[in-house]
């Protein structure tokens, strides 16, 4: 790399330019070192830079990078022809796990447990699911396992009323394993389809709220050995390269089945999850696209992909 | 998964091995790990590519000195500019002005704002005696105000009354006009979650901004933050303007490269630190306990400290005079279990251990975790009252009984007597050093030097480890 001192005022000088001045936004990233040229060492190295920027990480990064170079190195490219083609490649490792989450209808309830670090958005994606599942008919519950955050269940409260939604909740400090226990029990009494239930956010990294979780599922289960049926993840789409030991830990501790992503209005691309879908193969159900009740989407690999490498804006 | 720096950065001088001044070829080989080290880190991209030159003008040339390797050198380079770059000194919460002393919290949704309302709120009214008022201008969470209002009566800082349909620059207002009316020294404006490219909501800050003119203006952002960190914190400077940045869930595991990119785009100092969600863990910056966390060489100072801090006085005392006596039994083995999970369990400690890479892959092979410690929580839990005070009672048929009691097996419950009994050993050795020898000790047996109590050895119950979490 000792090359790239006297060639400051050549591309890479451009690219640093760019990047500092604006958003540092991948497609800008790419726009910058793709107008037209030709693709060969150094423009892959910044190509994988412009991925770098936009979460995917250094390793896969430069796998992607390095995929496209074998395809078509040292021949003229444009930016778009460079940009369809990543799409391609990241569409590819997001295809099998864009997958929507579909209660079983013979169960009754079909328990859904939602988990993540603090602040992901785990509520308000609770109260999002829902709606989408009363919008589909299904008689739904709500259990206010948050009994630790100051004003949690008021919180999720309100999202039930939003939703239509009926929600089990308990005074501040209250164990949160009974009350889930409860909320099912209740959920069977009343016929419910389906059974959300909220969690305190917890860091991965804290054995203890860890072991909490992991006796929820342990007491749930002995009213319904299947149960939960769907344990989400929910994972904010600002996060960085962290996110890995978030799925690893969240993963191996409560058996997480699916993965929500939200925040995605803002400017972070969420390119951690490409990383992700590829290490860990877990279905990403749906995406966060802001703070309304209708602010819930399916996650469509190849709008995401096309979105990652700004395409499609 | 990360290596740490100084052993990838071991791997490329063991390949050159020269003394003398260093090349820049050295240097340039060297900080290609540098900068992978600093983008696993999440220190966005631009950032990482100003501080790399940065860097290689002030090596290139440098003298290694004869008893450092060239890595160390490299190592010590690039670790001082990152903390020069941090901010080399603790920058405190100004509130020189005529009070009351407005102080506005903003960041995205979710980052942390209310809750660091209240930590900072409580703090100033233990540490300085000031008299603090908070209200909260977020009309948007659902249940955002009695959020505020229960973290008031939980740390005893008066909350504005909340009216119902006010919109938030109305509420600043009022917050300001009763402070002034009662007499208080500071208002905290704990503010609505909002997106930096959100033109209305920006727009809300800023009228906000505009009525009050806050004598601090604090960014509070999640250390967790990928890339985006520089498009937020340069978003929020630049059209709130910001005096300062609060790094919240730095009890994680996340390496922390936001910090370094939000310092350097805004030239904003890291004020303050978040380091759990009960109303305490707030923490004054120190920029060299981040660098080393950001270049994955773990946070010796921390650790030290997080060590030191948590002992409980007491439990060390009680537990000194028990060896004394000779009386350390299962039940205080059990005691120190407990409170080494509390710390943050092994993961916690091991993270932020220099060498994390070598070290995970030791705990990975001896099968030592969390897990582990819980299993032998239940091994101790499933003996009786006096089987706890002597081991000896302890035959097969009783060990049968306790590994069928705790769901393990016989051959765990030995080694867990086995451990017990070590352990008793290295604490009548360490008997004679005092309690900080203890400490130092506890905290070597912990980390399993070579030759010494290694992993799942007695080191286990490092002598008092305490500190709740929650
Ligand atoms: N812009 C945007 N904001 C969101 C989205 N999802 C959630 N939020 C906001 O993020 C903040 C945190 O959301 P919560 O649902 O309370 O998060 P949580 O995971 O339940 O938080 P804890 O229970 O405190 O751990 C709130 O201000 C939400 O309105 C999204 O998709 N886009
Ligand atoms: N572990 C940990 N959790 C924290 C820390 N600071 C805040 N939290 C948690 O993060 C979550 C979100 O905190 P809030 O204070 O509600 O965040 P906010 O920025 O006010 O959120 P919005 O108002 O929705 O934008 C809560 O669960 C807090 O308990 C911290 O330093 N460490
Ligand atoms: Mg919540
Ligand atoms: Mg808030």
């Amino acid at each position: 790399m000792s090359d790239t001192a006297p060639a400051r005022t050549g591309w890479l000088a451009r690219l640093k330019a760019g990047l500092a001045k604006t958003t540092a936004k991948l497609s800008d990233g790419i726009a910058q070192v793709f107008v037209r040229r030709r693709l060969d060492a150094r423009a892959i190295e910044e190509l994988e830079e412009a991925l770098i920027a936009a979460d995917l990480g250094p390793a896969t990064a430069q796998r992607l990078a390095g995929g496209l170079a074998r395809l078509k190195f040292d021949r003229d490219v444009t930016v778009d022809e460079v940009r369809t083609a990543l799409a391609e490649d990241v569409a590819a490792i997001l295809t099998p796990v864009a997958r929507p989450l579909v209660p079983d209808p013979a169960r009754k309830p079909h328990v859904i447990l939602v988990v993540g670090v603090n602040g992901s958005g785990k509520t308000t994606t609770i109260g999002k699911l829902a709606h989408h599942f009363r919008v589909g008919g299904a008689k739904v519950l709500l259990a206010a396992g948050d009994t630790f955050r100051a004003a949690a269940a008021e919180q999720l409260k309100i999202w039930g009323e939003r939703s239509g939604a009926h929600v089990v909740a308990r005074e501040p400090g209250a164990d949160a394993a009974a009350l889930a226990f409860d909320a099912l029990e209740q959920a069977r009494r009343d016929g419910a389809d389906v059974l959300l239930i909220d969690t305190a956010g917890r860091l991965h990294n804290k054995s203890d709220l860890m072991a909490e979780l992991a006796k929820l599922v342990r007491v749930i289960r002995k009213l319904d050995a299947t149960a939960p049926h769907d344990c989400l993840l929910v994972l904010d789409a600002t996060i960085g390269q962290n996110a890995h030991q978030q799925v690893e830990t969240f993963r191996e501790l409560v058996q997480v089945t699916g993965l929500v992503v939200t925040k995605l209005d803002g400017t972070a691309k969420g390119g951690v999850l490409v990383a992700l879908a590829d290490r860990f193969k877990l279905p990403v159900h749906a995406i966060g696209v802001g703070e309304t009740i209708d602010d819930l989407k399916p996650f469509d690999a190849h709008s995401f992909a096309r979105s990652l490498m700004g395409l499609d804006r | 998964m990360f290596e740490s720096l100084t052993s990838k950065l071991g791997e490329v001088f063991d390949r050159l091995r020269r003394r003398g001044a260093l090349s820049e070829a050295d240097v340039t080989e060297a900080l290609r790990a540098v900068r992978v080290a600093l983008l696993e880190a999440d220190v966005a991209l631009p950032v990482v590519k100003d501080f790399i030159d940065a860097v290689r003008t002030k090596a290139v040339g440098q003298e290694v000195l004869r008893s450092v390797t060239p890595g160390q050198m490299v190592v010590k380079i690039v670790h001082d500019h990152l903390v020069q770059v941090l901010g080399s000194t603790a920058a405190a919460i100004d509130l020189k002005t005529s009070p009351p002393a407005p102080v506005l919290m903003v960041g995205l949704q979710g980052s942390g704002k209310t809750t660091t309302t209240a930590k900072l709120a409580r703090r100033l009214k233990q540490r300085e005696r000031k008299k603090v008022l908070m209200a909260s201008l977020d009309v948007a969470r659902p249940a955002a105000q009695h959020q505020l209002a229960v973290l008031g009566e939980q740390s005893e800082v008066a909350t504005l009354p909340i009216v119902p349909g006010e919109p938030p620059l109305a509420i600043a207002r009022r917050a300001m006009t009763t402070a002034r009316l009662e007499g208080y020294d500071v208002v905290m404006l704990d503010t609505a979650g909002r997106l930096h490219i959100d033109d209305a909501l920006m727009a809300e800050v800023t009228a906000v901004r505009d009525a009050v003119n806050p004598v601090e203006t604090l960014l509070v952002a999640d250390a967790m933050t990928g890339q985006d960190a520089v498009n937020v914190a340069k978003a929020f400077a630049g059209r709130v303007g910001i005096s300062g940045i609060v790094l919240t869930r730095v009890d994680g595991d996340a390496r922390g490269g936001a910090a370094l990119s939000m310092r350097a785009v805004t030239g904003q100092p890291i004020k303050l630190i978040g380091t759990g969600e009960k109303l305490d863990a707030l923490e004054d910056f120190h920029p060299d306990r981040i660098a080393g966390r950001i270049l994955g060489m773990g946070d010796v100072v921390g650790l030290v400290e997080k060590a030191a801090e948590t002992i409980e006085r007491e439990e060390a005392e009680k537990l000194a005079a028990k060896m004394q006596a000779g009386t350390f039994d299962l039940d205080d083995m059990a005691n120190q279990l407990r409170q080494l999970r509390k710390m943050g369990g092994l993961g916690g400690v091991m993270g932020m251990l220099p060498g994390i890479g070598k070290l995970k892959q030791q705990m990975a092979g001896a099968n030592i975790d969390d897990k582990v410690i819980r299993q032998q929580e239940a091994i101790i839990s499933s003996m009786t009252k006096k089987e706890r005070r002597n081991v000896n009672l302890l035959n097969a048929s009783r060990r049968k009984r306790i590994a069928a009691g705790s769901g393990t097996s016989v051959q765990l419950v030995n080694r867990l007597i086995k451990q017990y009994q070590d352990m008793s050993r290295m604490m009548k050795q360490v008997q004679k050093l005092g309690k900080s020898g203890l400490m130092r000790a506890g905290l070597k047996g912990l980390f399993g030097g070579g030759g010494g109590p290694g992993f799942g050895g007695p080191g286990f119950g490092g002598p008092g480890f305490g500190g709740g979490q929650r």
